[in-house]
């Protein structure tokens, strides 16, 4: 393992992906970036992955904050991490009438 | 289940989705971990400003879950209006349902019908609705 994969990083999990971690509020994960990150919490909980990605991007109805920053503005998936950042995963609130053509 | 919530809540879900006609209302009713009661209405900002979609915006969102958290509190009710249709889920209402304790409460404001006629609760998980009778309380 080098040093930036060891990277020990907090994640918070939402009450929906909570069973995927044994009911853990937060979990502890790896990588030297955010998609590594992801990796790494699919290998340690089975299926926790594909309910954050698909075909290599982020769900459009996920959102991923690093240090309270939403990824999606400063970098998405390739954002680098460093040891000690905290990573805070929310389902979107959003919805509405049909035929508004967002998913 | 049942949803019991006080006549002031539901005036004030009302108030609030007749304000931001024909944009689609939209916030949640807090309520303690232990007895996930409706207590604590939040209107939230719908990022969308749409009439036909609704989003928290996603810092607001955010600092909201943190709140709730340092209170022990739970998004007891995430409620949001629809302005030219029924007040049942939608599709978009389904595919983005997170929160499988809420009961998610749609009102409609649409102008066909008798005003603050359709105030309606529905489980949403895994993709199944579900809808529950509401017993408003304090009238």
């Amino acid at each position: 393992m080098n040093a930036a994969s060891s990277n020990a990083i907090e994640v918070r999990i939402p009450t929906i992906l909570r069973p995927y971690t044994g009911g853990s509020k937060t979990v502890t994960g790896h990588g030297a970036t955010l998609r590594e990150l992801i990796a790494d919490l699919g290998k340690q909980f089975n299926g926790l992955d594909e309910r954050l990605m698909e075909n290599g991007a982020l769900l459009r109805f996920i959102n991923v904050y690093v240090n309270d920053e939403d990824v999606r503005f400063i970098g998405g998936l390739d954002l680098a991490l460093s040891a000690g950042d905290n990573v805070t995963i929310l389902p979107a609130v959003a919805g509405g009438a049909d035929h508004c053509g967002a998913i | 289940m049942v949803l019991k919530i006080s006549s002031e809540l539901v005036a004030a879900l009302w108030e609030h989705s007749e304000r931001e006609h024909p944009i689609e209302a939209c916030g949640v009713i807090a309520g303690s971990v232990s007895d996930r009661r409706p207590a604590r209405h939040i209107p939230m900002e719908n990022s969308a400003y749409s009439p036909t979609f609704y989003e928290f915006e996603s810092k607001a969102l955010l600092a909201l879950y943190r709140e709730l958290d340092d209170r022990d509190e739970v998004p007891v009710v995430i409620y949001h209006s629809h302005t030219s249709t029924e007040a049942y889920p939608s599709r978009t209402d389904i595919a983005y349902a997170g929160e499988p304790d809420a009961h998610y409460v749609l009102l409609s404001t649409r102008e066909e019908i008798a005003s603050r006629s359709e105030f309606r609760s529905f489980r949403i998980v895994n993709g199944e609705v579900s809808e529950e009778p509401v017993e408003i309380i304090g009238d």
